[in-house]
């Protein structure tokens, strides 16, 4: 193997590491948050995850910290018992802005001496290129469920609420779609901006598409990032706007499931 | 064969006293799910909610319902009490009136005194008189023995709650033994043991003599308690209502007459269920009828209570009584412990709502059903009243029939006992090894003249060896201490009934313990990777810390860390080892703070981790608050590299967890579909500790009954 080869030194930039994640993916999870992103959704909780660094720079590299594949299957593998029924889970920031990181360990992680490790991707697609597929093709192959958030059903909508554009969200969906990969989808219902009818059901149409969506997760918006936007000195844009009522959720996803299944019937 | 025996599978539970064997041989291990289970009787309600309104009254008054203050506590002190009589199922109080606390002043007179005053209530002169000037207690003859190194260290709070003048508790009678055999049966047995003692009277064998003879009367006070409740105990249990009462009796005869640190119950339920078993298919009793018999107990159970101080309280953080039940594990012959049984104590919490007592204990193993294990992943996630503890590495070192007394302390039910000792404080002996011995709160010198630090900062070598000089001294010190105190219980509050419901000749556990573990682990940690300047006062004393740069700190699965904190549990340890103990009892240590770390913390001063004075330390054995930065895994895994053999006695790790982050519920997945995963559930999380960790789960002790769930 040439030097500088070797897939379990390629180093990914990372924001921090959970060890006990229950909630991103199936049972109890590794979930490695990555650095970078390049959506701006107006309810993330966790804006100090935005900022892209340099993977392999070190402490040059700007922020989060590196952290190579092989530091990842040992965090996990010394654990392992735990996570009996989970697995690892990349999530972010964006993890497809990093594809070589993802692809290589996601492969690691299937190869693993010690049993294949689950692996999940938490993404919005963001960074996916349907014109350059070539790039994600070790990380897709290699993804066992993908949650894919959908921020907004609507094109105005989420440039809106996002700051950029859902086509690559819609791109990647298609993409996982043709390679039969599960899929959970993850919908943030924020009051007053994605909590109308004709919204969620927009969402319930959109994912009437794709076959492999195995589930649908309805998030009610919390505020929980506040102080981190505070600490951070940037302003709070969705300042004013109350939580999701939590117990909501149920009756939202009914609508957006409901909508869902019209569209599929309309399909036949 | 006895006729109350009929059904049961015989064996050599018949020849001699063998629960173990009797449990063996005839119980159904259940692999079913909770659907069996029966909703509270309109009797359990009613009188559930009658005793919600004694508790309600006892709130009302200040926390204290009623007290006696002339009559001296015994098995036989009292007439029958009563919460509503025709429709307890499961009959006994402490005292005539439900909630009324018993005077118990064997431990000490002085804390019986102030016990009542601190709630308006005044001991009868006479008692007092007669315990000071007639009858010596067990905290009169400690402080008879005591050192004066040993009044310092205690008044300095690097040896803190003493069992000096309390009673010292954490001893489980096997309360089963009066169900299967009848007290009758048990006496003539001690009676035996007693004559075939030693012919030599040399002191061992005069103290066993007059132990057997103890014990052997108290079994006849057993006895004449149940006349009292017009129950026959003298006779074996015949059915699955006698065997409930016949045990609750044994237990109640216990905290009649101690008032003991922690009053644990045993391990029941399996033992129980056979009766349960045979009961239902006779058709002796319904399903609803034996969960009220249950209920009812766990009710009796909930209601312990003792006439206790507030500074008492405030070592355990409320009024605990640590009632605890262990549940569940596996049998060392592979077949669960499990019963339908196991399912029915834990359903006491949906049927009378939460409550920190009975302490409801799962003994945890990965290859309990998982039926059941999901039934306790949603009782606790309903309730957070249960605590769990690893039968996988409780089980190689006690076999299949021990018990928990009090949070985490195990043993072999009715074989071995144990010797309670508190806690020392091994983050105050860290400064008392940087300051030569002097105490960093008053600047007084309570230990020896070992040389301070010298210099501006502290070196990690120099450090750790002074450390390992003042850890051995302080071990000396503590369980010296220790053997006084528990010499003295044994003369003047001996556990008469709960050591008859022992076998003749126990293995003694010495169980000692420690506290501040976290903090010693990232004081080191910042001594050996950060920079740490020591701050004087005028006297050259240290009393704070400057941390210079960053450490790492216990509770993120950081080996650098997490080995400093196995070597100290190891070295202290080895220090306790090297210090001969009363009855030859083998030391054991526990990391098991779970609520007096608030006042441990109150007594130390500045810390080299960058603590300050008076703050709180850390639960047992947890990372300090904030410092595991890694999720719960990491931190349950710096947990788990502490060395259990040299902690025998029990590493507590509590774990609070809000719901949310709990796993995601049901709403989810799509009906039908399912992901290739093997066993994976969006439901709970699957949430096994199968590292060598002991984990307490802990109850919040302080808790009121029914109380709404908590974070």
């Amino acid at each position: 193997m040439a030097p500088g080869s070797d897939p379990l030194a390629i180093c990914g930039r990372v924001h921090s590491v959970e060890t006990f994640g229950t909630v991103d993916g199936p049972g109890t999870r590794l979930v490695v948050f990555l650095q970078g992103c390049p959506m701006r959704c107006a309810f993330c909780h966790n804006p100090d995850t935005w900022g892209f660094g340099r993977a392999g720079a070190g402490d040059a590299g700007g922020p989060g910290r590196d952290m190579s594949v092989a530091e990842v299957l040992e965090a996990f593998e010394r654990n392992r018992p735990f996570y009996r029924t989970g697995g690892i889970t990349l999530t972010g920031g964006e993890p497809l802005a990093q594809p070589d990181f993802v692809g290589a360990l996601f492969e690691a992680a299937h190869a693993s001496p010690a049993g294949r490790i689950h692996t999940c991707l938490d993404t919005s697609g963001a960074t996916f290129d349907p014109a350059r597929p070539e790039r994600f093709e070790r990380a897709l192959a290699n993804t066992d469920l993908a949650l894919l958030d959908i921020k907004h059903s609507d094109p105005a909508g989420h440039v809106e609420l996002c700051g950029m554009e859902g086509e690559r969200t819609l791109a990647l969906a298609v993409e996982l779609c043709r390679r039969r990969i599960p899929v959970i989808v993850r919908h943030v219902v924020v009051p007053g901006i994605t909590d109308a009818r004709e919204e969620l059901e927009g969402v319930g149409r959109l994912i009437a598409r794709w076959d492999n969506v195995v589930g649908l997760d309805v998030l009610p918006y919390h505020t929980m990032g506040v102080a981190k936007y505070e600490r951070l000195g940037i302003p709070y844009p969705l300042a004013g706007v109350e939580p999701m009522d939590a117990s909501r959720a149920r009756e939202l996803r009914s609508t957006i499931l409901a909508a869902r299944e019209r569209a599929r019937a309309a399909r036949g | 064969m006895q006729q109350a025996w009929d059904g049961f599978v015989g064996g050599n539970w018949e020849r001699e006293i063998d629960v173990r064997d009797f449990i063996q041989r005839n119980y159904t291990p259940y692999e079913g799910d909770e659907s069996f289970l029966a909703g509270p009787t309109e009797a359990t309600n009613k009188l559930w909610g009658e005793v919600m309104d004694l508790f309600a009254q006892e709130a009302a008054a200040g926390g204290v319902l009623d007290m006696d203050t002339k009559v001296v506590s015994t098995i036989t002190s009292h007439g029958a009490g009563y919460i509503d009589k025709p429709l307890e199922k499961i009959v006994g109080l402490q005292t005539e009136r439900p909630l009324k606390r018993a005077l118990m002043p064997n431990g000490g007179i002085r804390m019986a005194v102030q016990a009542c005053r601190d709630n308006g209530y005044e001991v009868d002169p006479e008692v007092v008189d007669f315990y000071t000037n007639y009858r010596k207690t067990h905290n009169a003859g400690v402080f008879d023995a005591y050192t004066d190194e040993m009044r310092a260290c205690r008044h300095s709070h690097i040896i803190t709650g003493l069992p000096d003048a309390y009673g010292r508790g954490r001893i489980i009678g096997d309360y089963r033994r009066v169900a299967l055999y009848g007290v009758d049966h048990l006496i003539e047995q001690k009676l035996h043991e007693k004559d075939d003692t030693h012919k030599i009277m040399d002191e061992a064998t005069i103290r066993h003599r007059e132990e057997l003879a103890e014990q052997a009367r108290a079994l006849a006070e057993l006895r004449k308690l149940g006349e009292i409740y017009g129950l026959e105990l003298n006779r074996p249990a015949s059915n699955f209502q006698e065997a409930v009462q016949w045990l609750y009796m044994g237990y109640l005869a216990a905290v009649k007459e101690q008032n003991g640190a922690a009053m644990s119950i045993g391990r029941n339920t399996t033992f129980l269920d056979i009766y349960a078993e045979r009961d239902l298919a006779r058709g002796t009793f319904t399903e609803s009828e034996i969960q009220e018999i249950v209920d009812h107990l766990v009710m009796k159970l909930r209601m312990v209570k003792f006439a206790r101080t507030p500074e008492y309280n405030s070592i355990f953080a409320g009024d605990p009584q640590w009632v605890t039940e262990s549940i569940g594990g596996m049998g060392v012959d592979g077949r669960t412990m499990v019963t339908k049984s196991s399912f029915r104590w834990l359903h006491t919490l949906e049927n009378m709502g939460t409550s920190p007592e009975p302490n409801l204990t799962v003994l945890w193993s990965t290859r309990l059903p998982e039926a059941f294990k999901r039934y306790c992943a949603k009782i606790s996630i309903a309730t957070s009243s249960i605590q769990y503890e690893n039968d996988d590495l409780m089980r190689v070192y006690h076999g299949d029939d021990y018990g928990i007394a009090c949070c985490v302390s195990s043993m072999r039910i009715g074989k071995e006992m144990q010797f309670f000792g508190a806690r020392a404080n091994l983050a105050k002996c860290l400064l008392y090894a940087i300051n030569g011995g002097r105490d960093e709160v008053t600047g007084a010198q309570v230990a020896p003249r070992f040389r301070p630090v010298e210099g501006e900062y502290l070196d990690y070598d120099d450090v750790i060896v002074k450390y390992r000089d003042m850890m051995e001294w302080l071990a000396g010190v503590y369980v010296n201490a220790l053997n006084i105190i528990h010499y003295m219980h044994d003369k003047y509050c001996y556990e008469r009934i709960e050591m008859a419901l022992h076998d003749e000749h126990v293995h003694r556990w010495f169980a000692t313990g420690i506290a501040g573990l976290s903090v010693v682990a990232d004081s080191l940690s910042a001594i050996k990777y950060a920079k740490v300047k020591v701050v004087r006062d005028e006297t050259g004393l240290v009393t704070d810390y400057v941390v210079e740069g960053d450490f790492p700190k216990y509770g993120n699965d950081d080996d650098r860390v997490d080995a400093i904190a196995h070597d100290v549990v190891e070295r202290f340890m080895k220090y306790v080892r090297e210090v001969p103990t009363y009855r030859g009892a083998v030391p054991t240590t526990s990391i098991l703070t779970i609520t007096s770390n608030v006042v441990y913390g109150k007594k130390t001063g500045n810390t080299p981790d960058g603590r300050r004075a008076g703050e709180p330390f850390a639960p047992g054995a947890n990372p300090m608050h904030r410092r595991d930065t890694h999720g719960a895994v990491a931190s349950l895994a710096s947990v788990a590299k502490l060395p259990f053999k040299d902690a025998q006695d029990g590493i507590s790790n509590t774990f609070s967890i809000v719901p949310n982050a709990l796993g995601k519920g049901e709403d989810v997945m799509f009906s039908g579909a399912e992901l290739d995963l093997g066993s994976v559930d969006f439901k709970v999380a699957d949430f096994t500790l199968e590292n060598a960790v002991d984990c307490a789960c802990e109850a919040d002790a302080s808790a009121r009954e029914d109380a709404l769930d908590r974070r």
